[in-house]
């Protein structure tokens, strides 16, 4: 004889939670649809956080309510961060995720620790390994992100021997736990031992990396939420950790194939610092640089307009301007398309999200396959802010270190002009081969400055 | 081998299925807001978070519950608040057909 407990009226909200938690994911399909997604996501969070408010195990209330309010505190203004920080704000969740997930993990050992099994240990000991790497490799990701740690990758001999060490080191702390999981003192040196790997892991690891680091640490937040659901035999954690560990499981792939790069290069390669390959010689190159007038003559005699955006765009708060000269030349009966590499920003889909607020609508934004299908059709690519993800050297010089990395193709256009500073190497620190070519124009200057006097030439000009 | 890792290994293996699969089709174009969604999500570790500190059962794990109650909560506030005014942004053009 059974009758309906109160925990199985939280199975039935957490039941309920998890198929909303999919739903919303299922809705982020398109922009149209996306909106009903978080509405879906936000009201299966509420029922699982307001069922669990009643669990009847729950004795006292008061520091819960500390703790929520101290989390909306943090959450509102993380949440209201300006689109150009948000992937330093998405490395700052993944560390607060992160360490989430290891401080329960603390936590649930040492009320359990006397009596733990060896199984139980295990997942112990995997969860917390895991949420306190992801915890301070998060932190060193929104460091670098945030520029208030170099960019570069910092490297030094026998490195990945050190780190691979401190991971064994943790390992080898965890075997001991397993067998003598009363041993509480190794417990603490192996969190600790965790939490140095974490740092390890991610300081080498350069700028032009970041997209790929910040997915593959969201796929170990997700997993060791997964992980921690195994320890507390919580289906509802086991469900949402495996959505986000495979959505930061697919990014991570994406990445890395936008960039034509394995994991382990990612990991160990420490990519960007030295270039030995010297590109040809440099004395008969021929570079042709033009003025705004010339560039806002060429733009109204064309039909058809690619812009390339990259970080640099946002960096110099030019997508406001760009918008301006969308909207112009929109009007003047000029197709004017976005070309967005998946590397275009420094996370996955940052582009998209800076252009979109800048007000450029959505179906004007195209993926690279499309775009260098179009690019041949295409009078003019103009680039802005972008530089690495346009080298056409990664189709031809097979020595350069982004050979093989798919690129937008705007050699390809009937015109290219690129909107740039100087002449210098871009985040990967290599040498573009596209400001020598014939039918390149350098339109050299801040892009927020020159987008501006572009359109202000295209205002003077007249048309209708 | 405990009983209750069987199942949940069977609910982690689907779950990572679903996942791959409903995943696999969001908008690339929407990759920003799928991570902030997916973190905000992923802190339904605050359920978790707030057993053991309401549990009460050592100081330490008062502490511990209460830390991990704040973070988890402020990825949940904070994630579904910039998601949504990430989304908020995507338009269309107002004269797509003409």
């Amino acid at each position: 004889m059974t009758t309906l407990q109160p925990t199985h009226l939280m199975d039935f909200a957490y039941i309920a939670a998890i198929a909303l938690f999919v739903l919303a994911l299922k809705w982020l399909s398109s922009p149209s649809s996306a909106r009903r997604g978080v509405l879906a996501g936000e009201i299966g969070a509420a029922l699982a956080v307001g069922t669990t408010l009643f669990n009847p195990e729950l004795v006292q209330y008061k520091w819960i309510v500390v703790a929520l309010l101290v989390g909306t505190m943090i959450g509102i203004p993380l949440g209201m961060v300006h689109m150009t920080a948000v992937p330093q704000r998405t490395a700052m969740s993944h560390a607060f995720g992160a360490l989430a997930a290891a401080t329960i993990g603390i936590a649930e050992y040492y009320v359990r620790f006397p009596h733990l099994t060896k199984f139980g240990m295990t997942e112990i000991a995997l969860e917390v390994i895991i949420g306190s790497l992801s915890f301070t490799g998060s932190l060193i990701a929104a460091g670098k992100l945030q520029e208030v740690l170099p960019q570069r990758p910092i490297t030094y001999r026998g490195q990945n021997f050190v780190s691979l060490s401190v991971l064994g080191a943790a390992l080898v702390l965890a075997l001991i736990l397993i067998i003598h999981p009363e041993y509480s003192l190794l417990f603490i040196a192996m969190v600790i031992v965790s939490l140095i790997f974490g740092i390890l892991l991610v300081t080498p690891i350069g700028g032009a990396d970041m997209p790929t680091v910040i997915s593959l640490l969201n796929s170990y937040v997700g997993l060791s939420a997964a992980l921690l659901g195994f320890v507390l035999n919580s289906k509802v954690l086991v469900v949402a950790g495996a959505l986000d560990g495979s959505s930061g499981f697919i990014l991570s792939v994406i990445m890395c194939k936008a960039m034509n790069r394995s994991f382990t290069n990612v990991m160990f390669g420490a990519f960007g610092q030295l270039q030995p390959v010297a590109s040809g010689p440099k004395q008969d190159r021929i570079v042709r640089s033009a003025t705004p007038e010339d560039a806002a003559g060429i733009l109204r005699a064309s039909n058809s307009v690619m812009v390339v955006p990259g970080y640099g765009m946002a960096v110099a708060q030019a997508q406001h301007r760009v918008r301006e000269l969308f909207d112009l030349l929109t009007k003047k009966g000029v197709d004017v398309k976005f070309a967005i590499h998946p590397v275009a920003g420094r996370m996955p889909g940052h582009m998209n999200v800076l252009l979109a607020e800048a007000g450029i609508p959505y179906d004007k934004l195209v993926e690279m396959e499309t775009a260098n299908s179009d690019m041949p059709q295409t009078d003019v690519a103009l680039i802005i802010g972008a530089n690495d993800v346009t080298n056409p050297a990664a189709k031809t010089e097979q020595g350069s270190p982004i050979y093989g990395m798919p690129i937008i193709e705007v050699d390809k256009a009937r015109t290219t002009m690129v909107i740039k500073r100087s002449l210098s190497p871009g985040f990967a620190g290599i040498d573009n081969t596209l400001y020598y070519m014939p039918r390149t124009l350098m339109l050299f200057g801040d892009a927020k400055a020159f987008v501006g006097d572009i359109v202000q030439a295209l205002s003077d000009g007249g048309g209708h | 081998m405990p009983e209750g890792f069987v199942s949940n290994l069977y609910v982690f293996v689907l779950a990572g299925f679903v996942g791959f699969e409903v995943i696999r089709r969001v908008s690339p174009m929407l990759h920003t807001p799928l991570m902030s969604l997916t973190n905000a999500l992923d802190a339904i570790v605050v359920v978790a978070a707030i057993i053991i500190a309401g549990r009460a059962e050592s100081t330490l794990s008062i502490v511990l519950g209460a830390v991990a109650v704040a973070a988890a909560f402020s990825n949940m506030i904070g994630g579904f608040l910039i998601t949504d005014r990430m989304l908020r942004m995507f338009k269309l053009s107002r004269h797509k057909k003409q």
